[in-house]
């Protein structure tokens, strides 16, 4: 890399990074001060894992997370394996544009559209509040089922399309060739779906906003809450949290990718050995 | 044979069905409510007077010298919207695009170590990068401190359109350089050395060569930054100190004060005029980018 390469990577990075290093660093000061460091300290974090509110957040944003990952999954795995497999255009068509709606919509059109039709339905049965935690599933899975899909196709155009035929040629049934021959091919694209589903449910802020009731708040709504009023270092103590645990999900999914993008090479080569051979 | 034969449509069919009818119900439904709730009024009768407000409410502007102006509330809330969302796109783009460009050339490790540093970012909530931002810019905050240190005086930045755009460009810089990336690593080497073989400087190889193959990723690039911009609130809220109110504010506003009809009108608004924008990015791309195909 040239040197002024060098550089002008360097200025970008520092920008992407500043904000968040100061983040981390000012989670572990003492006083209350954003701006002046005075003494390092666990106190926010002690202070962090008292509050009540903040913890009911978590947990709720980590049963939201997890539910509408597991829905998304199976749903977004079989959508992509009957995707695949379409013989009619037409469906074709109309299937990969309600997979575009929910990625290219902006997310405020997305949630207050579903936030209209829950409180439409939800008055038509007398509900006084019409939100709450089903709702947000709904909508979680909503987003997140595209993306599911997204990384379970690719895989499936890329499997050996013989394979599956001939397990079913010695005695399989189509399903239980599926499951044997076909699942494991794609298991690292349902992996990378799922973890993909995963972080986008737990970082949504738009969608939850319009989408939530009052009771179900999940960890974005109780921050953007607490950036209402003045923030104490509490926050940032959190968001240094969230960083290591997303940062931890985004080296395991790397290491997924690597694994599969690692048995495709040692495939190839095999196959030219034959070749060669034969 | 028999086996395969059975193992056609039908099945795939079925594992397709709850995705269809999800997205039937929870896609495409939901965007006719909105249409449904942007022409109607609180008894669920036509009315077009939503869509009127917005184009046709006024309110006065008092400028800083003391003269008020009258001007159209919601034009003038959408262009300002549009202007920031066009700048934020058009720096992400000057200094993504290089970046995307030294990340291809570089070596395979180097490069997806790059990637990964990209994408960081975007994995921390855009609320807590937003207010971190507030923190930085504050007049008392760092940056001002450490320009005090220097020698330089106060900066005065929060409360102003460049912290709306400085935080736009941040939150959403990573959409940009992506997708270039994406089309620069795969761009075939042969291609550049040809032309230079040719008598290409390396300026014109740029040129004439990188960036018109590049054009899809910038395309995407562009989208994928200007959408969420133009709609985005809270980053108004807090950088611009709730001066500068955009289209996205402006739905949460009546969201919050519970006027969903107009809320929806809005939205239904900003849907149509994004639609008509994509398609002229499509239409222009389609005629000048790729000749005419």
């Amino acid at each position: 890399m040239k040197l002024s390469s060098k550089i002008y990577s360097g200025i970008i990075f520092g920008f992407l990074f500043a904000p968040i290093a100061v983040l981390l660093i000012f989670s572990f000061n003492d006083a209350k001060s954003l701006s002046v460091f005075s003494d390092f300290s666990f106190k926010w974090y002690v202070e962090l894992f008292r509050d009540r509110n903040t913890l009911t957040a978590v947990k709720n944003t980590l049963v939201l997370a997890a539910s509408a990952t597991a829905v998304s999954t199976v749903m977004g795995t079989l959508a992509a394996v009957g995707i695949n497999k379409l013989r009619s255009r037409w469906y074709r068509t109309a299937m990969n544009t309600v997979t575009d709606i929910p990625m290219t919509n902006p997310d405020i059109i997305t949630g207050i559209s579903l936030m209209l039709m829950f409180v439409f339905v939800g008055r038509l049965f007398g509900a006084a509040t019409s939100l709450n935690f089903v709702t947000m599933l709904i909508a979680h899975v909503t987003f997140c089922t595209p993306y599911v899909i997204l990384q379970v196709l690719p895989k499936l155009q890329q499997m050996d399309k013989s394979l599956p035929e001939a397990a079913m040629d010695l005695g399989c049934t189509p399903f239980r060739a599926f499951l044997k021959v076909e699942l494991p091919e794609i298991m690292p694209g349902i992996i990378t779906g799922a973890i993909m589903a995963f972080t986008l449910s737990l970082d949504d802020f738009v969608i939850s906003y319009f989408t939530s009731g009052t009771g179900f708040e999940t960890l974005p709504i109780r921050i953007y809450a607490m950036t209402k009023k003045t923030v104490t270092p509490k926050m940032y103590a959190l968001a240094t949290i969230i960083f290591f645990v997303t940062l931890t999900l985004l080296l395991v999914s790397n290491v997924v990718d690597n694994d599969d993008r690692r048995k495709l090479k040692e495939k190839k080569k095999e196959k030219n050995k034959r070749r060669t051979n034969g | 044979m028999k086996k395969l034969t059975a193992k056609t449509p039908s099945t795939y069919r079925t594992a397709l069905t709850p995705y269809s009818v999800w997205s039937l119900l929870f896609v495409i439904v939901p965007l006719i409510f909105i249409a449904f709730y942007a022409f109607t009024d609180d008894n669920f009768t036509f009315t077009t007077d939503n869509i009127t407000r917005f184009f046709t409410a006024k309110s006065n502007i008092v400028g800083e010298d003391g003269t008020s102006e009258e001007v159209r509330t919601y034009i003038l809330i959408f262009m300002r919207s549009l202007k920031l969302a066009v700048i934020s796109t058009a720096v992400c783009l000057v200094l993504g695009y290089p970046i995307a460009y030294i990340m291809a050339r570089a070596k395979e490790r180097t490069q997806k170590t790059m990637v990964t540093l990209i994408m960081i970012p975007m994995w921390m909530n855009f609320l807590i990068r937003t207010y971190a931002w507030m923190t930085l810019l504050q007049d008392t905050g760092i940056i001002n401190g450490l320009l005090a240190k220097v020698g330089l005086g106060p900066v005065h930045v929060i409360g102003t359109e460049t912290a709306v755009i400085l935080g736009m460009v941040y939150d959403y810089f990573p959409y940009m350089v992506l997708p270039i990336y994406s089309i620069l690593a795969k761009l075939d080497v042969r291609l550049l050395e040809a032309a230079r073989d040719l008598g290409c400087g390396s300026v014109s190889v740029l040129r004439r060569v990188v960036f018109p193959l590049s054009m899809p990723g910038v395309i995407s690039g562009i989208t994928m930054v200007l959408i969420p911009s133009i709609s985005t609130f809270y980053i108004s809220q807090k950088l611009g100190n709730g001066k500068f109110f955009l289209i996205g504010d402006a739905i949460e506003g009546q969201y919050v004060a519970n006027n969903l009809h107009f809320a929806a009108a809005i939205a239904f608004i900003l849907m149509v005029i994004l639609l008509s924008l994509m398609a002229l990015v499509k239409y222009v791309s389609a005629r000048y980018v790729y000749g005419g195909e």
